[in-house]
């Protein structure tokens, strides 16, 4: 086992993985990694379950490429770096727009403060994004 | 919201604006990928209820850039204010749908190639970071916040020669990099 960084979007997690010719991870790993655990009904996260299939082997270790797969997710692994990077899946940051549900997110003004879309909810916004570049 | 490598690099521009919004810093480009922006400026209009009633778009403060963009700040800001001070939505909510662009799965491997190269130089990882901002523009070429935006993270000058060579290519090759609405 080696010791990972694991970047799911905007958070960041330290987990051990087998990097071995198919990286595997414990589902202690996985949900500490994602929030996804593994179930006798397969993946699940909240009220949603993905039957797992091959992805997770008789000793329970993970399949993170195979896991990748069947969420339609891109994972970027950089053994030399120790690094993961799991992005959002196409269809689900497609399926979000077409909602027209104005995603939720949080960041930091200058000072660090944390502001949430959601804390302006009764007002109208203009989302305006710049930057110095 | 500043798409920007650190609060530093926005920071002169909200100190002088000394704006009465929230002005926030996205370094991980959060909010990029959530709504499938690919350049700045973008622009998208929320309503009370949290709906989008105008899509990604691209509109300016000022007038400033109306010679390179061809786009009259004006024309954003008089439907900008119909829509606030009279509730007149630019578009039914069918018309926001179709006037959406939706991310490919290929541009999403490109965002989580840039999420791993922005963290890697957040560690000092420049060369390695470097490696992966180029996978990142490679998979999403018309990605301009994902081309341009890491320059600033790879020593290059966004508004320097390089730039100006990435986009004189992207154009000669009948590109756009600015996306603005068909309609207003």
């Amino acid at each position: 086992m080696t010791a990972y960084t694991f970047i799911d979007q905007d958070t960041i997690a330290q987990v051990e993985v087998d990097d071995g010719a198919a990286p595997t991870l414990s589902p202690t790993a996985l949900h500490q990694a994602t929030g996804w655990d593994v179930k006798p009904e397969g993946f699940c996260k909240g009220e949603v379950c993905v039957p797992a299939g091959a992805a997770v082997a008789a000793d329970g270790a993970v399949d993170l490429a195979a896991f990748a797969k069947l969420m339609s997710r891109p994972l970027v692994i950089d053994q030399a770096e120790r690094a993961i990077s799991l992005g959002a899946a196409a269809r689900d940051r497609g399926g979000a727009l077409q909602s027209l549900d104005a995603p939720d997110f949080t960041l930091p003004d200058l000072d660090g403060n944390l502001h949430s879309l959601s804390d302006y909810r009764g007002k109208k916004i203009l989302l305006a994004a710049y930057a110095s570049w | 919201m500043a798409l920007d490598k650190d609060a530093d690099a926005a920071r002169p521009w909200i100190e002088v604006a000394k704006p009465t919004h929230p002005s926030l810093i996205d370094t991980k480009h959060v909010v990029a990928d959530l709504y499938n922006m690919v350049n700045v400026p973008t622009i998208l209009w929320i309503d009370e209820e949290g709906k989008i009633v105008r899509p990604n778009d691209v509109a300016y403060g000022d007038n400033t850039w109306q010679e390179v963009t061809g786009l009259d700040a004006d024309v954003h800001k008089g439907a900008l204010r119909k829509w606030v001070k009279g509730g007149e939505v630019p578009f039914p909510l069918g018309r926001v749908r179709e006037l959406q662009s939706l991310p490919t799965a290929e541009h999403q491997e490109a965002r989580a190639e840039f999420a791993m190269a922005q963290y890697l130089w957040t560690q000092s990882k420049a060369e390695a970071a470097k490696r992966h901002f180029e996978r990142a523009g490679e998979l999403a070429p018309h990605d301009f916040t994902i081309r341009r935006g890491s320059m600033p993270m790879r020593d290059i000058d966004p508004m320097g020669e390089e730039f100006f060579k990435m986009a004189g290519e992207w154009a000669e090759a009948g590109n756009e990099w600015y996306h603005p609405l068909p309609e207003k």
